[in-house]
């Protein structure tokens, strides 16, 4: 570094140390200004049912994948053998070689869901909810499989294909299309609907909520400093990646966030391993408490209330965003799609989440009275873990116990994470913004500038509202997605029942 | 039915040595000669979804751009001289030509080779070396 650069780097951070604390307050008038309108909708997205404690939407997302996992008969299970054969190409013209393979979009809607929620969320739920709550998010996971088979066959049945060769797809698309082949009323006004909340998903959970939590991991790395710096350092790469159509930074990522997840899960079988003889124990106590519920806040509810809700924010399934992904793929028969799509709940909550548990749990890290076997909990409730750290720090202690040297790792997961999260979710909302606005160059960018300097805000300033805002916002698409799903699930069914038939008869082979 | 050689040309001075030796054998034998310009391409790649979603409008352009820049003009330069027959086709390039020698019944593959040594070829191996371990029908590799 040059003795100009330092200056000016030095310059640039003093200038940043000095804004901090105006950032702040402005940050918090922000914060203000925008609660006015957002805790109402918030209080509705998370408003408990009348008389317990169990939030609403969390019921809908659970009634819903167990209602497609009826309807479809169990069709994760009874499919799944054959799902992974779609996966491997058993089943792909070699002519078709050069588009997009199952396996790319399985492995990019997975890099959207895997992150925070793995990691942090997981830790979170076990926290509060005990070893039990595993057990109810397990449940979650294998049910919400059959929501994203159903949302992901119909993105790509009812998609717009250009002349160009490019496609668009999504609930949109499927609630305007799907509607009027069927002659049901209502399907612009979900569509139009669906694509204002994508907006604010993909601006907040998907964007500020990941650029925050970035920024929480390099503080607690380098120590404290402006987040802004943080902010425009991953604005700026997210504006080359998004913008600037810079290939390299994307596929660095795309490379390095599937090793990062399989060095996550690879260290997690370490441990279990290297706990072997507790691994009973471990299970015994997640059955006991799933159903006993013995020593949490809440009881047996407050473990599944906690377990259902980690699955579905982590999973995704429902809320109609991996519809969006697996939509560009050029296929013959939208279930295949479909079929794919339904081994992402089971790779991101039954393997990566219980993995998360197991480890938090066979080290040791929730705290028992040694005389009555029961939890030792905190004040507010929660369980009182080892070391005292809660959230990523949890997760982050657990695996210290086994390698002194994984926290630097999983900063880095995380930060990684949260990036190709980011990248994900500026494709999807852009998608709804086009729904909205129209195709065309200038309208997309504008989108994406938006979404970078969001990126910014979300990193700079702590924003308790707009992120619960953001986190309502993706739930709000559940809930007009799930609508749609009950209105279409017909049509998927005939797909379903046309194609098995055929696999079976041999029309359909393998190629290999 | 004529004998057929397979070539793998992609329009690079070691493919060109590899095409002007196996016209010179076709004219001897009076074989015909395919030509397979293999583009190199892995369905376990990682894209983002906006790669995805202009996948395949890239693959129609790569196509259209491999017959223009590559194909065509070596059709015009061969001047009808042999029979040959082209194909553009997507994948892992040594697993490519011998799936397609064995499905047009290649009695032969011709193959230029970059003369990559050490360290790089040691751990990655080479087109070359990685065909001629596993191609069931004769191959020859053309400095």
């Amino acid at each position: 570094m040059t003795v100009y650069n330092k200056i000016l780097a030095a310059s640039v951070a003093s200038a940043m140390a000095v804004s901090a604390s105006a950032q702040d307050a402005i940050g918090e008038k922000i914060d203000a200004a925008f609660s006015v309108f957002a805790n109402p909708f918030v209080n509705f997205i998370f408003a408990p049912i009348p008389g317990t404690s169990f939030p609403w939407i969390v019921i809908w997302l659970v009634v819903a994948a167990t209602i497609f996992s009826i309807y479809f008969a169990f069709v994760q299970f009874r499919a799944m053998r054959l799902s992974i054969s779609i996966v491997k190409g058993d089943y792909s013209d070699p002519n078709d070689a050069g588009e997009v393979s199952h396996f790319q979009a399985l492995a990019t809607a997975l890099s959207g869901t895997v992150g925070l929620g793995n990691i942090a969320g997981v830790a979170v739920a076990v926290s509060i909810g005990g070893a039990g709550a595993t057990f109810w998010m397990i449940l979650a996971g294998l049910l919400g499989m059959a929501s994203k088979f159903t949302e992901c066959t119909l993105g790509v049945k009812y998609r717009n294909e250009y002349a160009d060769g490019t496609v668009s797809g999504g609930p949109m698309y499927y609630m305007t299309k799907g509607f009027a082949e069927r002659g049901l009323p209502g399907g612009k006004f979900l569509a139009i609907l669906f694509a204002i909340f994508c907006i604010f998903g993909s601006l907040g959970g998907g964007n500020m909520f990941q650029a925050n939590q970035a920024h929480q991991q390099l503080t607690g790395l380098f120590g404290e400093f402006s987040g802004i710096i943080t902010g425009v350092i991953f604005a700026a790469i997210v504006f080359a990646v998004i913008v600037g159509g810079v290939k390299s930074i994307a596929s660095v990522t795309e490379k390095v966030v599937p090793f990062m997840g399989l060095m996550y899960v690879g260290t997690a079988l370490i441990i279990l391993l290297m706990n072997f003889s507790a691994i009973p124990a471990a299970f015994g106590s997640i059955f006991a408490g799933a159903f006993t519920g013995a020593g949490v806040a809440g009881g047996v509810i407050g473990a599944l209330i906690q377990g259902f809700k980690r699955a579905a924010f982590s999973n995704e399934a429902g809320v109609g965003s991996a519809a969006i992904a697996h939509s560009a793929v050029r296929t013959k028969e939208p279930i295949t799609e479909g079929l794919v799509s339904l081994l992402e709940p089971f790779i991101d909550t039954v393997v990566i989440c219980t993995m998360t548990a197991l480890v938090i749990i066979i080290t040791g890290q929730l705290t028992t009275d040694p005389a009555t076997g029961l939890y030792i909990l905190n004040e507010g409730g929660t369980i009182a873990t080892a070391t005292g750290a809660s959230g990523v720090g949890l997760t982050s202690a657990a695996f210290e116990t086994a390698f002194g040297w994984f926290p630097v790792v999983l900063t880095i997961a995380v930060i990684l994470f949260a990036f190709s999260t980011m990248i994900s979710w500026s494709y999807y909302g852009l998608k709804a913004w086009t729904f909205l606005f129209g195709e065309g160059k200038a309208k997309e960018v504008t989108f994406k500038v938006i979404f970078c300097l969001f990126v910014i805000v979300g990193a700079a300033i702590p924003l308790g509202t707009v992120i619960d805002f953001s986190d309502a916002a993706i739930f709000a698409m559940a809930v007009v997605n799930i609508v749609a799903l009950y209105c279409l699930m017909p049509v998927v069914k005939r797909e379903l029942e046309s194609f098995m038939a055929r696999v079976k008869s041999g029309e359909i082979k393998k190629y290999k | 039915m004529t004998t057929k050689f397979l070539v793998g040309y992609d329009g690079s001075d070691e493919s060109k040595r590899a095409l002007d030796f196996a016209i010179e054998r076709a004219e001897l034998v009076d074989a015909s000669l395919t030509i397979a310009y293999v583009l190199e391409w892995s369905p376990y790649s990682f894209l983002t979804p906006e790669e995805i979603e202009q996948r395949h409008k890239r693959r129609q352009e790569e196509i259209t751009r491999a017959q223009e820049a590559v194909i065509e003009p070596l059709i015009a330069s061969l001047d009808g001289k042999v029979k040959i027959e082209t194909v553009i086709k997507y994948g892992n390039i040594s697993d490519t030509l011998i799936s397609t020698a064995t499905e047009i019944g290649a009695a032969q593959i011709i193959l230029g080779r970059k003369g990559s040594s050490g360290i790089t070829s040691r751990m990655f191996g080479s087109t070359a070396g990685n065909l001629v371990q596993s191609s069931p029908v004769p191959c020859t590799i053309v400095p």
